[in-house]
């Protein structure tokens, strides 16, 4: 069987950093094991759809095993809605083949195009942290192919350090070849939302505390411009599942027929100087202004989960240099002043968001190197500019201090000091790792530059 | 509802074709050489459309093997309304270009593998009187060219086969339809420059299915591949021998 690769410069969703790969497509499960059979110097890494934003998926001159045909529906059982399929099958793929069943997505980051295995790789969050924990609470089992060539399983009862070093291992302790997984029962394809317009951070916060219980799904968008008064305003989203009866009698006879939006895409990166500060505090102003405070709006749940993904790249809105996305968690004690002192460092330096998301979270998956804990989650857009590196150590070291880490997904740049002190578990995640992978097969850009196999010093 | 039988099922385009055929409810038997492969483009097809799919092995390269392959298939389905052939390979086409050996098997497996099962098919559909057959072919059969003729060469035959078949059976009612794909973006193109109106396997899919069933007789896909061959196949030899296109 010929596998030709591709020597190709790729990036991640943030279009920072860049790295030249050699890039495998093996359209078979046997061409994936095949793949590994390659002499690459710098070893291999599965990918999946490339959302991840930094470094996660991305192995300079190394093999990257791209999983997008790896994409195949294995089984279904309608009565307990459990599925299981192979690890390239997209999240938009599974919602279409069955949200007309009446099955969804237990968990879903903020965009479906992205893979199952690699949101299993990167324990994805979403909008029901809160309520749910993340993905890894909702797979039943998974397959991977060891380094070694031999497949397992894993789960919960069997090889269970495996499982949960692979639940958010971030695709370096196996290729995962196939998911089982929980999916979630609903009635509609629609989501009811109740939008809370807050004036300030203690009113965001008090508004989140107060309501999140009553709701599967709360996020909040932030207005990180606005200074003094207005300083952490923002527009709560609390949402849940529309059942058939809440459905305008029009819509009742088709509850899974939802519109179709027309994509949108942005053709050419934005020059920096469309996203200065001036223009941020009109967009921030402008989104806060035209979201007033409404009950039971109805909404479809592309509109509620992925407000951008009918933008096609629109990771170039960002300019040429590209973005990192900064997102932490902090746990909620003492968490009122080190979001202040996270958001006040971040307008004192001048580094204003394009994109900030506030978010609850509720207890860890079990996943070894899971970025989520009970805490707040803030998630930070920022153009590449000079000097911003500089901002964001600073903000780590607030991270760090109060006890919370960053979420690897997202990162780009964080130092192997500061991924070290804030993952504490990772020595466990070691002792799994040497044992299924002790010739380091399994690489990546971050975990070279996370010295992931290194102990701390 | 009827019975489709897919040859090489395990191709990204002919699984694809299998999604096409299942969405309008079709019972499918789907055969490939890689059993495991075949097995979860099986249940993949049976879990996205609740359709009832059967599997087989089936080497287009061993021939004596096709009439028990043939009868099987009858027996399992019941009865056979259409058979698409997508199987193929471009493997060893380096060898080929030296070794006997590679471009036999090259051959067989493209050209000889579908002449013989196509043969089985076309006396069933012949006694029947109806049904249809489609084969897929290639840009490749239209011309000569030095980097891949020998795969060419055997594209080209089952062109012929096709259209001789499509000849003899028209006045039976079985329609014979010829796919000619330009570049598929697949394990086959992976990897090399920049390829024109390469296109997705999907978009091939849903076209090539279209096409059979409006009971066309031979297709370019995409559509564009009848310009593109028009012109190519106008060429000289004088000129194109000099060329290296
Ligand atoms: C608009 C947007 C919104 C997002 N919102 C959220 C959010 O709300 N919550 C959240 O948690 N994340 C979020 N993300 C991040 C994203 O969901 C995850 O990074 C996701 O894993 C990306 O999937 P992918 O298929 O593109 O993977 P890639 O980016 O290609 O890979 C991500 C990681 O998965 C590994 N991987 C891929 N396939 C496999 C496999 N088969 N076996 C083992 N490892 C594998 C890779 O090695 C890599 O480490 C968001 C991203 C975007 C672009």
């Amino acid at each position: 069987m010929t596998s030709l690769t591709l020597h190709k410069q790729i990036t991640g969703w943030g279009r920072y950093p860049r790295a030249l790969c050699h890039l495998y497509r093996p359209e078979r499960v046997g061409g994936v094991i095949g793949t590994l059979q390659h002499a690459e110097p710098n070893g291999f890494l599965p990918r999946g759809l490339g959302r991840a934003y930094g470094d996660a998926a991305l192995n300079s001159e190394g093999g990257i095993i791209l999983m997008e045909r790896i994409d195949r529906f294995l089984a279904f059982d309608e009565s307990t809605g459990v599925v299981r399929c192979e690890a390239g099958v997209s999240l938009a793929d599974i919602i279409s083949t069955f949200l007309p069943r009446g099955w969804f997505l237990p968990v879903t980051p903020g965009t479906k195009f992205c893979t199952v295995g690699a949101c299993v790789a990167c324990d994805v969050h979403g909008k029901n942290h809160h309520h749910d924990g993340s993905i890894g609470n909702f797979v039943r089992s998974l397959t991977l192919l060891l380094p070694s060539g031999e497949t397992v399983r894993c789960s919960r009862e069997q090889n269970p350090e495996l499982f949960y070093a692979t639940i958010g291992g971030m695709g370096l302790t196996g290729i995962t070849l196939e998911v089982e997984l929980q999916l979630r029962r609903v009635d509609t394809g629609w989501m009811v939302v109740d939008y809370v317009r807050t004036r300030d951070l203690d009113e965001t916060l008090r508004t989140f505390h107060e309501r999140d219980e009553h709701y599967l799904y709360s996020v909040a968008w932030l207005d990180c411009v606005a200074q003094g008064r207005g300083f952490g305003r923002g527009v709560l989203m609390f949402g849940r599942h529309a059942t058939v009866d809440n459905l305008p009698p029009a819509r009742r006879q088709n509850p899974f027929t939802i519109p179709r939006k027309r994509d949108k895409s942005v053709p050419v990166d934005l020059p920096e100087f469309v996203l200065n500060p001036l223009s941020l505090k009109a967009f921030n102003g402008a989104y806060y202004a035209t979201h007033p405070s409404r009950e039971g709006v109805f909404v479809d749940y592309n509109t509620y989960f992925y407000p951008l993904d009918s933008i096609l790249q629109w990771n170039r809105a960002y300019g040429k240099r590209g973005f990192v996305q900064w997102q932490c968690v902090l746990p909620y004690e003492n968490g009122m002043e080190n979001l202040t002192r996270i958001l006040e460092t971040a307008q004192r330096r001048h580094a204003y968001p394009f994109l900030s998301v506030l978010k609850r979270m509720g207890e860890s998956s079990g996943g070894i190197l899971s970025f989520p804990m009970p805490g707040y989650t803030i998630a930070l857009d920022f153009p590449i500019r000079n000097g911003l590196f500089e901002v964001l150590n600073e903000l780590d070291k607030i991270v760090i201090e109060a006890g919370g880490r960053l979420y690897l997904a997202k990162d780009a740049r964080m130092s192997a000091e500061t991924f070290h002190t804030t993952y504490p578990q990772l020595p466990r995640w070691q002792a799994v790792k040497t044992q299924v992978d002790p010739k380091g097969v399994l690489q990546s850009d971050l975990a070279r530059r996370l010295r992931l196999m290194e102990v701390a010093k | 509802m009827r019975g489709v039988l897919i040859v090489g099922a395990t191709s990204p385009l002919a699984r694809y074709m299998a999604h096409e055929f299942a969405r309008l409810g079709d019972t499918l038997f789907l055969a490939a050489r890689d059993m495991d492969e075949l097995q979860r483009v099986a249940s993949d097809v049976q879990v996205r459309f609740g359709a009832t799919v059967h599997t087989g092995r089936f080497d287009a390269a061993a021939v004596e093997t096709h009439e028990a392959f043939w009868q099987e298939v009858l027996r399992v389905l019941g009865g056979l309304d259409g058979v698409v052939w997508v199987a193929g390979t471009m493997d060893g086409l380096e060898d080929a270009f030296r070794e006997p050996q590679a471009v036999r098997r090259l051959i067989d497996v493209n050209f000889t593998g579908a002449a013989s099962l196509l043969t089985l098919a076309a006396c069933y559909f012949e006694e029947r009187g109806k049904g249809f057959i489609a084969g897929v072919s290639s840009v490749a059969g239209d011309r000569g060219r030095a980097q891949n003729y020998p795969y060419g060469a055997a594209k080209g035959g089952l062109s012929l086969f096709l259209q001789g078949l499509r000849n003899r059976l028209s006045k039976r009612g079985v329609q014979v339809t010829t796919i000619k794909p330009g570049f598929i973006d697949t394990r086959m193109t992976w990897g090399r420059d920049k390829l024109p109106f390469l296109a997705s396997p999907q978009r091939v899919a849903k076209e090539s299915v279209q096409i059979i069933l409006k009971g066309k007789d031979v297709a370019y896909v995409p559509a564009i591949w009848w310009l593109v061959m028009l012109v190519i196949r106008s060429i000289p030899e004088k000129v194109f021998k000099r060329m290296s296109i």
